[in-house]
């Protein structure tokens, strides 16, 4: 037992936890007895006693965890404990929950940990969508259904679909730029832990007296900043999620950068690796405005200071341009993974090369260029400077043309190619497609100032982000998912369960989504609990047709569970894929590589004889490059 | 190589996309209209909803043209053709979009001026928002006072006044088209001539608390006679509370243009409207 407790594990992290709550419960006692302040102060934006303790508990639990004992050796000039690296790999399940370095078992953590939020933040959703299915309120207070939506967003941004593409890059990647592991693996492990810690903040702020936080995802000042206690659980959940976020980012910058294999250059690079580059700018640029942001209101908030208090010259606007200044960026972190796993996915299965690659790669950038002159378009309404709306139409308007690049050029793709369309993930990549196509169009109506106007904070807007969130990040989420599934685990997924998954998926997004940008045209606002009865019918369909979407994703998940413990085994490149993931075997070796392969033409040289993207170790070596044989499509 | 059956493929585009046009042209999508922002609005939505039907046309039927004719057989172990890209093409695909977004933002921008223009002799109406109920003043009337109701002549243009007393608000009138937040500390307005006599409602679209999907107004579009009998029938008694708001806030403003020196576009302005003309 007393080696167990000194031992990095989860006793010592329970001890940590312990520690670290009491030592946060004993500053703030002991600092308010010396300031001679009520020691309990349990106004509603207050409760040091809980809000502290909240910051101190999870670095006692990290610590005790072992996610610094090397680096804490180390600062403290102490011989470090060289890692022996048997803790690389995974053999047992329990392998899993371990401060593990393996690029590969933190991405299968990260993939995992942010389906099961993508759960929860789906029973929010339903539930939701039972008090919407009818006029009138039936099941939840007026205040609970604010907590709802709140938490909703917040889950599924913050702890599913920003980390899961994470997570998915963080197993892939690597393997596909031919690195061992990522640049900084103890610091990647970090960056996973602080996840769940996110996740278990956010809904434990259902437990706080007042309710869980209720200003929306956005938590507009100064709304957020008079909420109850519910609202620091955001404000302090968010800096943990965009720590992991910021310190991902990093790792597959510099990964990225200084890690490929010889022969790599960028234009060797595929293109799921581009978009990672290019989200990981947008990340580390952008998510320390949001951090700021929920910052100033907590310290409005506990420290009675007063960014956002215009009674005593704050600026109450102020709030919004940080917040967007983030946030917008925010949609394209959500999109640009999504749009690399659609490039991989579809060229492999039309046995094509992306069309027009490096312009694929350059849209990416003039994407993340372009997303940080965006963001006022979420304040066309709020007051802002009226002359600051037309620049920002005029910039989120262009955002649209390389974005548009990308959906030609997956469309050039198939042509001339040979289409397979057996795979799950080649279906969800072409419905994806068609499903953003249509986010896209209402997301450039909503960058038109007079459309704006009469639809923003309406069920449009509501219905664009699940456009292009579920039927875009979503679907490329499942699409990347089923295509590497059989390379994380070592076995073939269903593909009946699959499409069965994909046609219920698709159908329901579409039922669920459509009506609400009609409802929303027609006078229907966004965050109400009750509406004119007028839109019953229309709220009906949208519910009924959500539950059977929620029902649909319990067969995805079965066929996951299930196939990853019985399915039949993979093979090491089912999809016949030309990436260096594909040529190693599946799963792939704890080190990945014996020898670091050697990278000799582009990523997606199908259909040229001969020609090859990599040369693994082992191999006969002095292959030739080979030249690709371009043929020109005739206009 | 084949080559492609342009012609066709174009044909099919515009029958889909005119098909879409029409179907889609052929719903009020935004409701009732009340005011003279409503057409050049609905128009624009009309021709955005046409450009768009044909973009998801084209897109439609490239993908659906390429799943029927690149649709590989089972057990078919071949790769497709090794076309890397074509530049002409990739630059003409980047170029149109450019002009159409150029061209619809353009479109917007002499909507947007069209719809905001202010006339010298408008009516101000001031709308306080809190949470979670509108009252209206009228200064030009004798600083009088409605609660939960507005009455407009139709006919006139009306230039609300916004002022939040808590946290923000927004105020919309779906069948006026407009919008715009109540922001604490901020003088925001709105701009409005309607066009048709009636009752409509008035929302809060912003998030402001648990009884925001509650806070919700009338507005009543009626002729200049009938709206100067209602403005007569108002008296003048303001609630306690309400007015007690106010004072705090104006002298919470008084305080910031003391400490600012009163500089012109801090944000911060005098709020109630009813002095310094």
């Amino acid at each position: 037992m007393a080696v167990a407790i000194r031992q990095p594990g989860w006793y010592r992290a329970a001890i940590g936890t312990i520690i670290g709550a009491a030592f946060g419960f004993g500053l703030v006692v002991a600092l308010r007895a010396i300031s001679g302040l009520d020691i309990f102060q349990t106004e509603q934006t207050g409760y040091p006693h809980v809000i502290v303790p909240l910051i101190t508990a999870p670095f006692g639990f990290l610590i005790g965890f072992g996610a610094f004992d090397y680096w804490f050796r180390w600062a403290a000039g102490k011989p470090t404990i060289p890692e022996d690296h048997s803790g690389h790999g995974a053999t047992r399940w329990q392998d899993y929950f371990k401060f593990n370095t393996d690029h590969k078992v933190i991405g299968t953590q990260y993939v995992v940990t942010t389906l099961f939020f993508f759960l929860i933040g789906g029973l929010l959703a339903l539930l939701m969508r039972a008090e919407l299915a009818q006029p009138g309120a039936q099941i939840v207070a007026a205040n609970t259904f604010n907590g709802l939506f709140s938490t909703h967003a917040v889950v599924m941004i913050f702890l599913f679909i920003i980390p899961v593409f994470a997570g998915l890059a963080n197993y892939v990647l690597p393997l596909m730029i031919g690195a061992p592991d990522m640049a900084f693996p103890r610091l990647n492990a970090l960056s996973f832990w602080l996840l769940p810690i996110a996740g278990i903040i956010f809904l434990a702020s259902f437990l706080a007296p007042g309710g869980s936080f209720d200003a929306g995802w956005t938590g507009y000042a100064p709304l957020s900043t008079g909420a109850p206690l519910g609202q620091s659980f955001f404000n302090i959940g968010v800096q943990f999620a965009g720590a992991s976020s910021i310190a991902t980012a990093l790792n597959f910058l510099v990964t990225i950068i200084t890690m490929r294999a010889p022969g790599m250059n960028l234009w060797r690079m595929p293109l799921l690796v581009w978009a990672n580059l290019s989200t990981s700018l947008l990340v580390v640029g952008a998510t320390p405005f949001v951090a700021g942001a929920q910052f100033m209101v907590f310290f409005d908030r506990i420290l009675g200071m007063n960014f956002f208090n215009f009674l005593e010259g704050g600026d109450v606007l102020s709030y919004q341009h940080i917040f967007w200044f983030y946030s917008h960026p925010a949609v394209y972190i959500m999109m640009l993974p999504g749009f690399g796993i659609i490039s991989e996915i579809v060229s492999t299965h039309a046995r094509k090369p992306v069309f027009g690659y490096r312009l694929m790669a350059l849209a990416l950038i003039g994407i993340v260029v372009l997303s940080y002159s965006v963001w006022a378009h979420h304040m066309f309404v709020a007051g802002m400077f009226s002359w600051l709306r037309v620049p920002i139409m005029i910039t989120t308007l262009l955002i649209a043309v390389p974005t548009g690049i990308k959906v030609f050029s997956w469309l050039g793709t198939l042509f001339y190619g040979k289409i397979h369309t057996y795979s799950t993930a080649m279906l969800f990549a072409l419905a994806f497609i068609i499903t953003f196509t249509i986010g896209g169009i209402s997301g450039v109506m909503l960058g038109m100032i007079p459309i704006d106007i009469h639809v923003s904070d309406t069920y449009f807007v509501v219905a664009h982000i699940h456009f292009v969130l579920f039927g875009g990040s979503v679907f490329t989420i499942f699409a990347g998912i089923y295509h590497w599934f059989p390379k994380m685990t070592g076995r073939m997924y269903d593909e009946r369960l699959g499409r069965i998954h994909f046609w219920g998926t698709v159908v329901c997004t579409w039922l669920t989504f459509v009506p609400m940008h009609w409802v929303g045209m027609d006078g229907m606002p966004r965050r109400v609990a009750d509406y004119a009865a007028q839109y019953g019918d229309w709220n009906l369909l949208i519910s009924v047709s959500s539950f059977v979407l929620g029902a649909v994703q319990l067969i995805f998940l079965y066929n996951m569970i299930v196939s990853w413990r019985f399915g039949p085994k993979a093979g090491n490149n089912p999809w016949r894929a030309n990436s260096i993931e594909w040529q190693v075997s599946s799963p792939p070796p704890v080190f990945n590589f014996d020898e670091i392969p050697r990278v000799v033409g582009g990523p997606y040289e199908f259909g040229t004889p001969g020609a090859r993207h990599a040369i693994m170790g082992g191999e006969e070596a002095d292959v030739p490059e080979p030249k690709p044989t371009t043929v020109t499509a005739p206009s | 190589m084949t080559r492609l059956p342009i012609l066709k493929l174009v044909l099919a585009t515009i029958v889909f996309g005119v098909i879409q046009s029409v179907i889609l042209l052929q719903f009020d999508w935004f409701g009732g209209s009340a005011s003279t922002a409503a057409g050049p609005i609905d128009t624009l939505l009309d021709v955005t909803i046409v450009i768009s039907s044909f973009i998801f046309s084209l897109v439609c039927v490239a993908l659906g043209y390429a799943l029927i004719k690149w649709r590989a057989k089972p057990g078919d172990e071949s790769d497709g053709l090794p076309i890397h890209g074509n530049t002409k093409l990739e630059i003409v695909w980047t170029l149109i979009p450019v002009a159409i977004v150029l061209g619809l933002a353009g479109y917007s921008w002499a909507v947007l001026n069209d719809i905001e223009k202010k006339e010298a002799d408008a009516i101000h109406i001031n709308a306080y928002a809190q949470q979670f109920a509108w009252t209206f003043g009228y200064p030009e009337s004798g600083d009088k006072w409605s609660e939960g109701e507005v009455h407009v002549p139709v006919g006139e243009q009306i230039i609300f006044d916004l002022q939040a007393q808590d946290v923000l608000h927004s105020f919309w009138v779906p069948e006026w088209r407009i919008k715009k937040d109540a922001v604490p500390g901020l003088k925001t307005d709105v701009v409005v001539t309607p066009d048709k006599e009636g009752t409509y409602q008035l929302i809060c679209v912003e998030l402001c608390g648990i009884g925001h999907t509650t806070m919700r107004a009338k507005v009543v579009v009626e002729s200049r006679e009938k709206y100067e009998a209602w403005l007569e029938s108002l008296d003048q008694e303001v609630p306690d509370d309400f007015l007690k708001t106010v004072d705090q806030y104006r002298e919470a403003q008084a305080k910031i243009e003391e400490k600012s020196g009163g500089i012109e576009g801090s944000g911060v302005t005098e709020v109630t409207g009813d002095e310094e003309e």
